[in-house]
């Protein structure tokens, strides 16, 4: 069996004695595209910043192809290189323009030229139609926008895993598709990606693992179709049903 | 956007039928006329009061104006020279000291520990007291390859004293950018040190104009402390005038020449302060 790209063994972590993870596992293969589902407080922005290195855990392991990031001495800077993160808003630089956004960490961080930079960041913003964006500044461009700029900006340094946490849930609904339309595409371009999500449909149709948070585990993981269709927990069978109820599955 | 401002401002007949122009203009003449009648009323309390004359001697004297003008002037313009170093100083330490104080993590300690036992020691200290210190403390110790000027001490000890002033403003301007601003950096790969120069201090620094122009308005008139070391700035020479003749008028002088300055600067603060509230409140709505 191949290494997995990202492996969670027994992470633990407690804000001031609150625990919000309580023992996640987790391995996500490489090109796997995992949903994380949850009520609103469940701990999966917790678990995504973890997996960053934002929030130190408590206890357990994080691995990226097998090698434990939590272990002390590992420069986390060099940790973050390796993997992209969007947040769900407040991510862009208002006093960069798009490009500036876009070319700062290839710049800063991996040593690019401004040249090399440019010329990347104007290809991934061709590549997802915003190419005439690239001067203007943040407050400039509509939500979504700014949501697929974000995007592109963690793509810049060519992660090998990205990290997504509720990148629709601030914006209008017509807006949402099209950063939904930006995911799928990485999907199909073989990124691997842990995604935090209230959207269901989008879940079912791009996920390959969905994993129902609850109670700071994993209480249930499986492919869409049978995590929505026939779930084995009452909890999941229960929160569920509140979205359905709320109109979003 | 216009219909909904106007109609804010009264729903009288009378308003609606002027354009906002006129009533600008309006506004302007009755400010005008209500100003010159309150100075006249003032004036004339005041140069028909008994004591005028003595006043005026003292004081307000042509002749007195006249004479110390030139050795006043000649010393402000020291005070000049001295607030332009001194501030581009201050402006440059402040930011480097108030970096260092928005590092984190325990790697960071002893240097932060550092910035914060400056900006608590300096803060309590006289500014007074730090130029007397510095400014004939340190040219009388006479060491080797230090300069003795009392010149060089009185700026230093000016810009070690706002430095830590300064800093405390940029720091809480670093700490009024948004936390998500420094996860987004960081998410990124960027150091500490470049979250800090690149996202974090030009947000910052945008938020905190109007108090460094308001320190620089104070800074403007503090150089004027060093004149106690004996350096002859525009107090220091209106001193010695009056001290030769007795008479007040110098002083005034000097006055005139710090309000030149520092009344522009003060205007120019309020009219960025109140463009900027104007700025976030039209990105706001
Ligand atoms: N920095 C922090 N300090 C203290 N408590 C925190 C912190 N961050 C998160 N929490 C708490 O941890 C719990 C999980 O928060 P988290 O943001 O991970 O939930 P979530 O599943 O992402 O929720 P949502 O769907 O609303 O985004 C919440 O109870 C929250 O209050
Ligand atoms: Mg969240």
């Amino acid at each position: 069996m191949t290494v997995p790209k990202l492996e969670l063994r027994d992470v633990r972590k407690a804000f001031d004695g609150t625990p919000v993870l309580e023992g996640i596992d987790l391995v996500v293969r490489p090109h796997d595209v995992i949903c994380l589902i949850g009520a609103s407080g469940s701990g999966k922005s917790t678990l995504l910043k973890c997996v960053n290195l934002l929030v130190p855990i408590d206890e357990g392991q994080i691995l990226l192809d097998g090698e434990d990031i939590t272990a002390p001495g590992v420069n986390p800077n060099r940790v973050r290189e390796r993997m992209g993160i969007v947040f769900q808003r407040f991510n862009l630089f208002p006093h960069m323009t798009v490009l500036d956004n876009i070319t700062l960490a290839p710049r800063k961080v991996h040593g690019a030229t401004r040249d090399e930079a440019e010329a990347r960041a104007r290809e991934l913003l061709g590549r997802f139609g915003l190419e005439d964006k690239a001067d203007e500044y943040p407050d400039r461009l509509s939500g979504g926008q700014q949501q697929r700029v974000a995007i592109i900006r963690s793509l810049a340094t060519d992660p090998e895993l990205m990290l997504l946490d509720e990148v629709t849930s601030a914006l209008d609904p017509e807006l949402i598709a099209e950063v939904l339309d930006v995911i799928r595409d990485l999907k199909s371009a073989g990124m691997t990606m842990l995604i935090a999500t209230h959207e269901m449909g989008f879940a079912r149709d791009v996920a390959d693992r969905v994993c129902f948070l609850d109670g700071g585990v994993i209480l249930e993981q499986g492919p869409p179709a049978e995590i929505f269709a026939r779930p084995r927990e009452e909890r999941t069978r229960r929160f569920l049903q509140r979205i359905v109820e709320a109109g979003r599955l | 956007m216009r219909a909904s401002r106007s109609g804010r401002r009264g729903p009288g007949l009378f308003r609606s039928r002027r354009s906002g122009r006129e009533e600008g203009a309006r506004a302007a003449l009755v400010a005008f006329v209500s100003s010159i009648v309150f100075l006249a009323v003032v004036g004339w309390v005041v140069l028909t009061s008994e004591a005028w004359p003595a006043v005026q001697r003292q004081f307000f004297s042509w002749d007195h104006l006249v004479a110390s003008w030139p050795a006043v002037l000649g010393g402000f313009w020291l005070d000049v020279r001295m607030f332009l170093v001194a501030e581009v100083l201050i402006l440059v330490i402040a930011l480097v000291v108030a970096m260092i104080r928005s590092l984190r993590g325990p790697a960071f300690f002893p240097l932060r520990a550092l910035a914060v036992v400056y900006i608590d020691f300096i803060r309590g200290v006289p500014i007074i007291l730090l130029i007397l210190l510095l400014g004939f403390g340190v040219p009388a110790l006479q060491l080797p390859g230090v300069p003795n000027s009392p010149l060089f001490w009185g700026l230093a000890a000016l810009v070690i004293s706002y430095s830590a002033y300064t800093a405390e403003v940029y720091r809480a301007g670093i700490e009024s950018v948004h936390e998500s601003q420094r996860m987004s950096a960081r998410s990124l790969g960027l150091t500490q040190m470049q979250t800090i120069r690149y996202v974090l201090v030009p947000q910052a620094i945008r938020n905190v104009v109007p108090a460094l122009l308001n320190g620089l308005i104070s800074l403007q008139k503090d150089v004027a402390l060093v004149f106690i070391l004996g350096i002859r700035e525009g107090v220091r020479e209106a001193q010695i005038y009056t001290a030769r003749t007795f008479n007040y008028t110098s002083y005034v002088a000097a006055t005139i020449l710090f309000l030149l300055v520092s009344i522009p600067v003060a205007r120019f603060t309020d009219w960025y302060t109140e463009r900027d509230r104007r700025r976030k409140q039209a990105v706001s709505t």
